[in-house]
């Protein structure tokens, strides 16, 4: 399978401050990639890299075209859907608003597709027009997840999405994410702290450290791995 | 109703104002013809305080910039229409003309002048548009200054009817309605349409709405041309009155009532600029009714004095919700 | 004003050339210079209030006017002398501005402007009703002859040449804004610094947010107060609200956004952009109206803007580090 996001080399800084030192990482077409890390890794910013929400430089090639200078809203266009720290819902607005911004890059009626979106979310189904900002935690993040899967994205960027949630509302959204993949093939790169979650979903990972990859392998392979096991799985 | 009952205490005072205001107007009205024309001329200029507080109220939210050339920009407007007729276009074929010229000019302002200092600070970009404010005066006295007694061609004619011995005039009706049909083209546009979602989300989060695929930049040069032809509207239709002139400042006052409608309804709330605007027109026009001793010098400083009230006992305006602050 | 005054050479220069400028000039050019230093005393309050603790007001040509008028009434029913008369304007207006810091205080952002904008245009206005007190549109007009007491033999308001004006209100400028560096550099400096840059953090520090802010504006207003003193005293000592209309706040709102945060430069900047510029651009020959005169102002407000988002204090910051790199 062909690699359909490759980074190389790539650098991003805050201002003065540089986050990533030159990673080099891909996301196979219909795959799902996580990247470990402690805090302060790097692992958003990489995210944030990839939608062009921060200032990078090097290589990042995605369906063959390389991103140049393309910023969040051409990355969209593109393709490439980021669900965010923190979900980014416009809380103000109702739960089918959100759904319907999440189409914005699409054309033509999305009823029915909203349909087939709602069918992976039955929790947001019944709550179309309660305001976003009403939902509990776990909701927000399916309707974050949701909104970017209306998108029709090629790719999926997702940014510790168990962050704040309770183990059984992390698991769902986890499962969730696990038959996207392998009803829609949708290829996702999956940022997380919960390594073990993170690893039985994925096929793959990549481990950041100070804003350098330091490991990289199959999750079998990182599940193996001492160093992971001691560090990141607790055992 | 569901909604009522999760209202807070706040929203129901405000409900409870305006239902009473509403039904003290009405019963005044039945009573006494010259309340009933004073509520009606109220209205009247009402809507038009309400249409530019409005327009400042859409660039509030988005970019929480007080845009004090919104009155200056419609008066250059209205001096468009102006001459745009003096140039042979009927009064109703200059009117979409200069809307739609000053939906131009307004995006045209956003992206020369305001992108470029929007993202670094709300103060510099408020003296922008304090700076904007001079020279757009200066350019209409510049041009149209020294031409003496100016007037439009008459929008609704001088006609009135008799509605149980209260004269209305036509341009009354005119200018609610026209002023009215704005309103809604302008809900319409945000409730329904996929740009104005995308205006909204723009206003409400720039991150989450990029990442969605919304250019926001964009956004803020639509919202800014729309604001501009409301503005637009609320000059020409405070000129509709066959006894106003056109002179270049007639919509300094009329920018300082809407300052006062925009802060009474709530900066972020588009219907709150609108009834802040319908309640100032009225009380104005009350009181000038009911109690000559307030010269017309001191309406703006009693309009301010009732905001100032307002503000101190609810700080984001009547129809503002509590402003959390994110620790 | 960091916490270094501005190096002494550069403050002995700046007064050198001060000192000797109304000797250079002609008289109505040093009138205008007088000007500036008039705005340069209201502009180090205004910054005090929105650079130190982060309110915005567009409603200090109400304290002007305040000052101003107490100046006059001072004068005119108590033959005050001058230093006596700014003294009053300096005491009213800042009990002023403590009367209004409070309510002050649950307003934030767009909503304090406003109000305070609200201000600006309801103040001046008053004279208009109160007219046996403050004069109605005629104004107050000072007393020719004031007392001796602390007179120094100081000539009334009425008979001030273009170069005492001058001199006082330099004299008066360098008194305030040495006063502002006491000021800032103590404690109080601290807590108001600590309050611009987060409120919450104060709060929990035990600053009494609410005691600074008020000071805050109690502080800006007397300066402002003193301002409008002199500006009466140009007026051969006459108050009328012609004198202190919104546009008056607007310019100070601009001078301040030019000055940019908290050095004399730049307050000397802002100051004299706001005070020569307008007259300035009156002589442009080629538009030789008034209202050409607008035009050029709101550009060249928007182009400094612009190209000086930190205002002149900015661009110091900038070539100093320019210098050192």
């Amino acid at each position: 399978m062909s690699a359909l996001l490759e980074l190389e080399d790539v650098e991003a800084r805050y201002g003065p401050v540089h986050v990533l030192h030159g990673i080099s990482l891909a996301v196979a077409e219909g795959t799902i990639v996580t990247v470990l890390g402690p805090n302060g890794a790097g692992k958003t910013t990489t995210l944030r890299a990839v939608s062009g929400t921060v200032r990078r430089s090097g290589r990042i090639v995605f369906a063959g075209k390389p991103l140049g200078r393309t910023g969040p809203a051409g990355a969209a266009r593109l393709g490439i859907a980021h669900v965010p720290e923190g979900r980014g819902t416009f809380s103000e607005l109702t739960v089918w608003e959100n759904l319907r911004l999440g189409a914005y890059t699409r054309r033509g009626s999305i009823k029915s597709d909203a349909e087939r979106v709602l069918t992976y979310f039955p929790a947001l189904a019944d709550r179309r027009r309660q305001q976003a900002g009403t939902l509990s935690g776990g909701e927000q993040q399916m309707l974050a997840l949701a909104r970017a899967f209306m998108q029709r994205p090629k790719l999926l960027l997702l940014d510790e999405p168990s962050l704040g949630l309770a183990p059984i509302l992390v698991a769902e959204i986890f499962r969730i994410v696990r038959e996207l993949n392998e009803k829609e093939g949708l290829s996702v790169l999956v940022v997380e702290q919960n390594a073990h979650l993170a690893l039985q979903v994925a096929q793959s990972g990549y481990v950041l450290e100070a804003g350098k990859i330091v490991l990289s392998g199959t999750s079998a392979e990182l599940q193996a791995d001492d160093a992971i096991r001691a560090s990141y799985l607790g055992y | 109703m569901a909604r009522l009952k999760a209202a807070n205490p706040g929203q129901l005072v405000t409900f409870a104002l305006i239902v009473g205001g509403a039904i003290f107007l009405l019963v005044g009205s039945l009573d006494s013809t010259n309340f009933a024309k004073f509520t009606v001329e109220g209205v009247a200029q009402g809507m038009v305080y309400g249409s530019l507080a409005l327009a400042l109220v859409l660039i509030y939210q988005a970019t929480h910039v007080i845009n004090f050339a919104q009155g200056e920009l419609a008066m250059l407007t209205t001096f468009i229409a102006y001459q745009l007729t003096q140039w042979g276009l009927s009064y109703w074929e200059a009117f979409p003309a200069t809307v739609a010229i000053a939906f131009l000019i307004g995006m045209v302002l956003q992206v020369t002048v305001i992108r470029p200092v929007q993202h670094r600070s709300v103060i510099a970009t408020v003296i922008v548009t304090v700076g904007l404010f001079t020279l757009i005066d200066g350019i209409v006295n510049w041009k149209w200054g020294e031409s003496g007694f100016l007037t439009l061609p008459s929008a609704f004619g001088f006609g009135s009817w008799d509605v149980g011995g209260v004269l209305i005039f036509r341009f009354y009706v005119g200018t609610v309605v026209v002023v009215l049909a704005s309103l809604v083209v302008v809900w319409v546009l945000f409730r329904f349409t996929k740009l104005g979602l995308a205006m909204r989300a723009a206003a409400l989060r720039p991150a989450s709405a990029s990442l969605a695929g919304v250019r926001v930049d964009a956004m803020l040069a639509i919202g800014w041309g729309l604001a501009a032809a409301l503005g637009a509207v609320a000059g020409l239709m405070n000129e509709a009155s066959p006894f106003s002139s056109l002179d270049p400042t007639f919509m300094q006052s009329v920018l300082v009532f809407a300052f006062a409608a925009a802060a009474l309804g709530g900066l972020e709330s588009p219907v709150g600029a609108v009834v802040g605007g319908l309640a100032i027109g009225v009380l104005q026009t009350l009181l000038i009714g009911y109690v000559p001793q307030i010269s017309t010098e001191l309406q703006i400083p009693f309009s301010f004095a009732l905001i100032l009230i307002v503000l101190v006992v609810k700080p984001t305006g009547l129809f503002g919700s509590r402003q959390v602050v994110r620790v | 004003m960091r916490n270094r005054l501005p190096a002494p050479t550069s403050c002995a220069v700046l007064a050198v050339v001060l000192a000797v400028l109304p000797f250079l000039l002609s008289d109505y050019n040093t009138f205008l210079v007088g000007q500036v230093g008039i705005f340069f005393i209201a502009i180090l309050g205004l910054n005090i209030l929105t650079g130190y603790t982060g309110q915005i007001s567009i409603g200090h040509g109400a304290f002007m006017a305040i000052g101003g008028y107490t100046a006059a009434i001072m004068s005119r029913d108590h033959h005050t002398t001058l230093i006596v008369s700014m003294l009053m304007a300096f005491a009213v207006a800042f009990v002023a501005g403590l009367l209004v810091g409070l309510p002050a205080l649950r307003l934030s952002g767009a909503y304090l402007a406003l109000a305070t904008f609200a201000l600006a245009i309801s103040i001046p206005q008053l004279p208009k009703q109160w007219t046996n007190f403050l004069g109605g549109t005629l104004g107050v007009q000072s007393s020719s002859k004031p007392t001796h007491l602390l007179g120094f033999g100081f000539p009334a308001a009425t008979a001030l040449s273009n170069r005492w004006l001058y001199g006082l209100a330099w004299a008066t400028a360098a008194v305030l804004f040495v006063g502002a560096w006491a000021i800032l550099r103590g404690r109080v400096g601290r807590a108001f610094r600590a309050v611009r840059d987060s409120e919450i953090a104060s709060v929990a520090s035990g600053v009494e947010v609410g005691v600074y802010k008020t000071l805050g504006f109690g502080i800006s207003a007397a300066y402002c107060g003193v301002a409008g003193a002199l500006l009466v005293f140009a007026q051969f000592g006459a108050a009328s609200q012609g004198q202190f209309t919104v546009v008056l706040s607007l310019e100070l709102l601009i001078g301040a956004a030019v000055a940019g945060l908290g050095s004399l430069w730049g307050i000397l900047a802002g100051a004299a952009f706001v005070g020569l510029l307008p007259k300035i651009s009156s002589s442009v020959p080629v538009v030789g109206n008034e209202h050409g005169r607008d035009v050029i102002y709101g550009a060249l407000v928007i182009l400094v803007m612009l190209v000086l988002p930190g205002g002149f204090a900015g661009l110091l910051a900038r070539l100093r580090s320019l210098i050192r790199a």
